[in-house]
Formats: structure tokens, C-alpha cells, sequence
């Protein structure tokens, strides 16, 4: 029972869909305030590198070093995400370019490279990582054993995490506040939000997300350090986001239906069986889907209801205004 | 200190940022350096003499730049029209798999040398525009965002480039010989179809520079290009004056997308003379990406991206020749950010003036 495919892949599939997850929950605390972060790969490979550093360097029991890890690395994503926000909040840059030139500089050709290189990371399994939390006899349970109770730390974390992006967005007086700002920031201002101070806390909060889902990577799900671990997972939260029309509780929902899609493939391998282009279309269908919700959301009833954060992308600017 | 708009913008400026952006790039990753324990000027002296002086590397410093005036020439066209196609990485995968298909055809079938060179561009043209197409209707039609859209079908492109050659037996793939019965690897093209070069200097290399001229005078010399920069700054005053935005939309996407898909055919033609769609290939360059900093760097002006283009060709030349040795890994990516991160920080400069000293009573907080 639990060997059969459904339950593998779904299994795997929510392993591979946290740091999906973690990603997308920063982008969308970003993106609603109006900012648009295509730093994310960039952010969460340096997340993943500093994450590993701590783990490794630091010596204490497993419990304290894990937890320092994700510290350092949400603090890795901030130090990141920063370089973003001061940009394009107080330089008014383009948030395209900036976020491109981020994932550049932080890369896997850039800065994350330039750190496991320098810090001698590489070829080394990581000291700690997270294992799974449930006794083995639970993990054994059919069906929902290996799929609920299998898993690490880190997704249950996730989980809490989005039941609290979900409330801090739609119950919160912060919430509330940080959406008119992603809506319009003019009017906002007007009421006395301060446009800049809440697209800065949100913009860095997603990448402390970034980070944490880097370090899923070092620390989880494959317990060590080479360049480019992540392999594009920054550019399918990103896609992600969309997918998930801007909502937390979408984003679990697609992160772990776009982590499902990651293993199937590799899944109808080994068990030959042969479903057309295997490969191309699971690797290709998160892509295909987001552009395909994407025109689904640009029909003019639906952009309001459900599309993206009115002035998502736009500087502003006070006097002009 | 405050910031106000600048009513016009003088024209050393525009030349003074950029240079000042390279400057104080090398400063800080020299920086970087240096609080991590290496050499600075060292590593500069060995990028340098990487891009440059040793013995080849100018030839490969040009290999690099070819496709990155291509990508950079790219999203210079569609960016001034505020139309932010950034898929020229998946443009030019396509353009290299249709170029591809066109040389081993027409290569094949004893056409004279001139011409399979000329269908080959064409039909890197046709394969990138074809693509780039595909963001630019939903645009056009949907009014569906084209940055993420073109975003993604880069992966799209990439999958499809690697499944012609790795899970199929299609028609761009090697399947006789003993190489082939190992690693799939993708059929070179037949010698008619290879791009001559003048010395060192690729065939492509010339057709980037015709491009950027084209691109230039179209952009600064005729009415198509002064409709599309209307259309660009203000998208309702373009619709008063009887601007067919759909149609520029379309147009302004399929020569970006060309001119990205001609940098495939010149891969194919000009260096590669196959389709490299191995994952750790073509596809780790990033040329697509890179060129959006190219572009930026040149401010979207076509002229300056293929000057852009030779330096910022060097430096990834340099990185990709140094990999491994006693050489910094990933220095020249954090290079390239800080480049451009500075190039991006520098445009307040040229769009507005900063005083200092003259601040404003701060009103009180209440």
C-alpha cells in the first residue's frame, strides 16, 4: 500500500513542495505590498549556503545547531532581499532588473558559489538534519503514514506558517494595511500608512522565507552543499504565487502539487511505466500552468477578484503621485 | 538632503554613470575580496589578462560577447518600449533548434553555402519570433503580464531543446555511430552550413552589429519607432493619437524575439556547430539573463549594448576560463550583480537631481 505511486509521490511530493512553499509565502508577503522579488532563486541559494555553514561549523546538540541554521539562514535571505528593497523602495530602480541582477550576484554562478567555495563546504554531508519527528510505527500506517507522518520539522513548520500569513493578511490591522499598500500605496500614505517602512518589512520578510527554504534544501531534503542545489525552485515559487492567485492556503495546495509533479517523473521511470514524454511534461507543466492561470487571471472579471496587487511592480513616489 | 526630478537630463551623464558603475563594481567586489581573504588585484590582473592578453583569449571574449549582443540587443528593443520581454533565453534555445534543423537540411541537400547561411538566419529569426510571440499575443489579446509569462516559457524551451535530444529520436539527433550508441548527442551540421569568421571575428559578431544599427535607426529614425516610444512612456496618450497598440505590441515582441533567435542561429552556426542542448551546456550561460544586464548597462541605447556586450563578454570569459584553479569561484557573478546593481542605483542620478543641505522643515510628528 505504502509503496504504491500515488502514496510515493505524494509523499515526496510534500517534501519537495516545502521549500516551494516556504519561497512562495515570502514572495506573496512581498509581492503584496507591491514589490515584486525575482531574487528568489538568488536568495534562497545563499539561505541554502549559510544554512549549511552554520550546521556545520557550529558545535552543539542537533536540536540547537538546526535551529541556529535556519537563523542564520533567514538572516542570509534578509541580508539579501535588503540589497532589493533599498534599490528599488528608496532608488526607485526597476524591480525586474534589480531582481534578475539579484539572482546574478547571489547565484549559482555568484555570490552562493563564491561562499561554499570560500568556506570549503562542499563534498561534505551536512552534520545534523532534520529527520523525521514520528515514531517509525506511525510512519508505517497505511496511506496516510509516510504522507503526513513521514515528513521533518520543517514542513510542519510550514504549515503553521501559513495558517499564520493566511490570519496577518486577512485579520490583522498589519495585514489590512500592508495590502492597501500593495493595492494603492497613494491612498494608503493618506490614511498614514508609511508606504515605505511596510514595502521594507515585507520585502525583507520574504526573504527570510527565501532563506529558510534554501536551507530546506541543505538541510532536509538533500543533507549537504553543491552550487545551484536549488535547480530553479526560486523561479517556480515565483510562478507559484501566481498560481495561487496571491493566497497562502493556494500556495500549500500548489506547492505541493508542483512538488508531486517533481517526483512523479523520476517515479514512472522506475516503475517503467510510459506516459508520453514523461520528463518534458512534468518538468514542463508548473510553467505551462502558471502562464495558463496567468491569462485566466488577466480576464477583466477575474483581475479584480483575484489577480495580482494593483500596483505590484510600481515605485512610489510621493510627490508624484 | 532631497530628491528632485530633473527637467533634462545632461548628456554626460549618461556616459559618466555606466563608467562609474564599472568603477565602483571593481571597488566593492574588490572589497569582497579582500575581506575574505584573496588577493584583489591579483584576481583582476588574471581576469584581465583571461579576457585579453592571453594567447586565444581575445577570440573567446568574443565568443562570449556574440550571443550576449544578440540577448542584450533583444531586450534593449522591447524594454524601451516598456514591454519587458525577458525570455530571450528561451527565444534564443529556439532560434538555435530552428537554425539547427534549417542548416542540417539545406546542408544536407548540397545547397550553396550562402544560402544555407541565409536560411539559417531566417530561420532563427522565424524560431525566436515564433516564441516570443506566443507572451506577446497574450499581452496583446489578454493584457496577461509578459514578465512572468515569457519568464517561464525559458524553462518551457529549455525542457523541449533537451527532450529533442535526450528522449526522442528526433530528427536534430546523433543515433548512428559509437558516440551516439553512449551519449545522445545531437548531429553536427554538415560543412555548409558552418559560419565563416574573419580571423577571430565570428560571422555573428557582424550580424550583432547590423542589428544594433537597424535596431538603432528604427528606434530613433522612424515613425514606427517613435510610435512605439509613445506607446512606451504613455500607453493613453498613444491610444489618443490613434496608435495601434496591438499591433506594436506584436511587432515590437517578434523582432525582439528575432534578434534573440538570431543569437541561437549564431551559436549553432557560428561556434557550436550542433544544437548543445546538455543541461550544463548552453544552458548554464545564461546568456538570456545576462543579457538584461547588458542592456540595462547600455541604458536600452543598441549602440552601447554592443559595447556593453564586448566587456561584460570578458569578464564571463574570464570567469569561465579561471573556473577551477586558484581563482575565486562565483566572483564573476557577484561582479555582474554589483554592476549592475550600482548601474541601477546610478540611474537616480541621471533621473533626478540630489541637493543637499537644502532640506525642508521637516514637519513635526504629531
Amino acid at each position: 500500500m505504502n509503496n504504491s505511486l500515488l502514496v510515493v509521490v505524494l509523499a515526496s511530493g510534500v517534501a519537495y513542495g516545502t521549500p516551494l512553499l516556504y519561497a512562495s509565502l515570502g514572495e506573496v508577503l512581498a509581492e503584496r505590498s507591491g514589490v515584486l522579488n525575482l531574487g528568489v532563486e538568488g536568495m534562497m541559494l545563499v539561505g541554502a549556503v549559510m544554512g549549511f555553514w552554520a550546521v556545520q561549523r557550529v558545535h552543539a546538540a542537533t536540536g540547537v545547531s538546526l535551529a541556529l541554521a535556519i537563523g542564520v539562514a533567514a538572516i542570509a535571505g534578509i541580508a539579501m532581499a535588503a540589497i532589493h528593497a533599498f534599490l528599488v523602495i528608496t532608488l526607485r530602480a526597476s524591480q525586474i532588473v534589480s531582481g534578475l541582477a539579484l539572482t546574478i550576484f547571489a547565484g549559482a554562478a555568484g555570490l552562493s558559489s563564491y561562499l561554499g567555495n570560500d568556506l570549503n563546504l562542499a563534498d561534505n554531508p551536512a552534520r545534523h538534519h532534520f529527520d523525521a519527528i514520528f515514531p517509525s510505527s506511525m510512519q508505517h500506517w497505511s496511506i496516510v503514514g509516510p504522507i503526513l507522518f513521514g515528513q521533518s520539522l520543517l514542513v510542519y513548520a510550514s504549515w503553521i506558517c501559513v495558517v499564520a500569513v493566511s490570519l496577518y493578511l486577512s485579520r490583522t490591522r498589519p495585514g489590512l494595511n500592508v495590502r492597501a499598500v500593495g493595492e494603492a500605496p497613494a491612498s494608503a500614505d493618506a490614511m498614514g500608512i508609511n508606504v515605505t517602512r511596510y514595502r521594507y518589512g515585507h520585502t525583507l520578510a520574504g526573504g527570510a522565507f527565501a532563506g529558510v527554504a534554501g536551507a530546506t534544501f541543505t538541510l532536509s531534503i538533500t543533507p549537504q552543499w553543491t552550487s545551484g542545489i536549488t535547480g530553479g525552485a526560486g523561479w517556480i515559487a515565483i510562478a507559484l504565487v501566481i498560481f495561487a492567485f496571491w493566497r497562502p492556503a493556494l500556495c500549500l495546495v500548489g506547492a505541493y502539487f508542483f512538488g508531486a509533479l517533481q517526483a512523479l517523473s523520476p517515479q514512472l521511470q522506475a516503475r517503467e511505466i510510459h506516459l508520453g514524454p514523461t520528463e518534458l511534461w512534468t518538468n514542463s507543466l508548473p510553467y505551462v500552468m502558471t502562464v495558463v492561470v496567468l491569462v485566466f487571471v488577466s480576464a477583466s472579471g477575474a483581475r479584480r477578484r483575484l489577480g495580482a496587487p494593483a500596483s505590484l511592480g510600481l515605485p512610489y513616489v510621493r510627490e508624484e503621485r | 538632503m532631497r530628491i528632485e526630478r530633473r527637467l533634462r537630463q545632461p548628456r554626460w551623464l549618461l556616459v559618466a554613470v555606466p563608467a562609474g558603475s564599472l568603477v565602483f563594481a571593481f571597488f566593492a567586489s574588490g572589497l569582497v575580496l579582500l575581506a575574505t581573504g584573496h588577493d584583489a588585484l591579483r584576481s583582476y590582473r588574471q581576469i584581465f589578462d583571461a579576457a585579453f592578453l592571453n594567447s586565444g583569449a581575445l577570440g573567446q571574449t568574443l565568443t562570449q560577447a556574440t550571443p550576449l549582443a544578440f540577448t542584450g540587443l533583444a531586450a534593449a528593443a522591447a524594454f524601451r518600449m516598456r514591454l519587458f520581454n525577458i525570455g530571450a533565453e528561451g527565444q534564443l534555445f529556439m532560434g538555435a533548434v530552428t537554425a539547427d534543423a534549417a542548416g542540417l537540411y539545406l546542408g544536407g541537400h548540397g545547397w550553396p553555402h550562402a544560402l544555407v547561411i541565409a536560411a539559417m538566419v531566417v530561420a532563427g529569426c522565424a524560431g525566436g519570433a515564433a516564441w516570443a510571440l506566443i507572451p506577446g499575443v497574450l499581452r496583446a489579446f489578454f493584457k496577461t503580464n509578459e514578465i512572468i509569462t515569457s519568464l517561464m516559457l525559458n524553462y518551457v524551451a529549455a525542457y523541449v531543446m533537451t527532450y529533442l535530444i535526450f528522449n526522442t529520436e528526433s530528427y536534430w539527433r546523433q543515433t548512428t555511430g559509437f558516440n551516439a550508441s553512449v551519449f545522445p548527442t545531437s548531429k553536427t551540421l554538415p560543412n555548409a552550413a558552418w559560419w565563416p569568421a574573419a580571423n577571430i571575428f565570428p560571422l555573428g559578431g557582424g550580424i550583432a552589429i547590423l542589428a544594433a544599427v537597424l535596431i538603432w535607426f528604427l528606434y530613433t529614425r522612424t515613425r514606427f519607432g517613435f510610435e512605439a516610444q509613445v506607446l512606451g512612456d504613455s500607453p493613453r496618450a498613444a491610444r489618443y493619437a490613434g496608435i495601434r497598440t496591438r499591433r506594436k505590441i506584436l511587432a515590437v515582441m517578434a523582432i525582439s524575439g528575432a534578434v534573440a533567435g538570431v543569437g541561437g542561429a549564431s551559436q549553432v552556426g557560428d561556434f557550436s556547430h550542433q544544437l548543445d542542448a546538455d543541461p550544463n551546456g548552453l544552458q548554464k550561460q545564461y546568456y538570456g539573463y545576462t543579457g538584461i544586464v547588458v542592456a540595462a548597462l547600455a541604458r536600452y541605447n543598441p549602440l552601447a549594448v554592443v559595447v556593453v556586450a564586448f566587456l561584460i563578454g570578458a569578464l564571463q570569459n574570464a570567469g569561465n576560463t579561471l573556473q577551477g584553479a586558484d581563482f575565486p569561484s562565483g566572483l564573476v557573478g557577484v561582479m555582474q550583480g554589483i554592476i549592475l546593481f550600482s548601474a541601477l542605483g546610478g540611474e537616480l542620478l541621471v533621473r533626478y537631481r540630489v541637493r543637499v543641505g537644502r532640506a525642508l522643515p521637516a514637519p513635526e510628528a504629531a
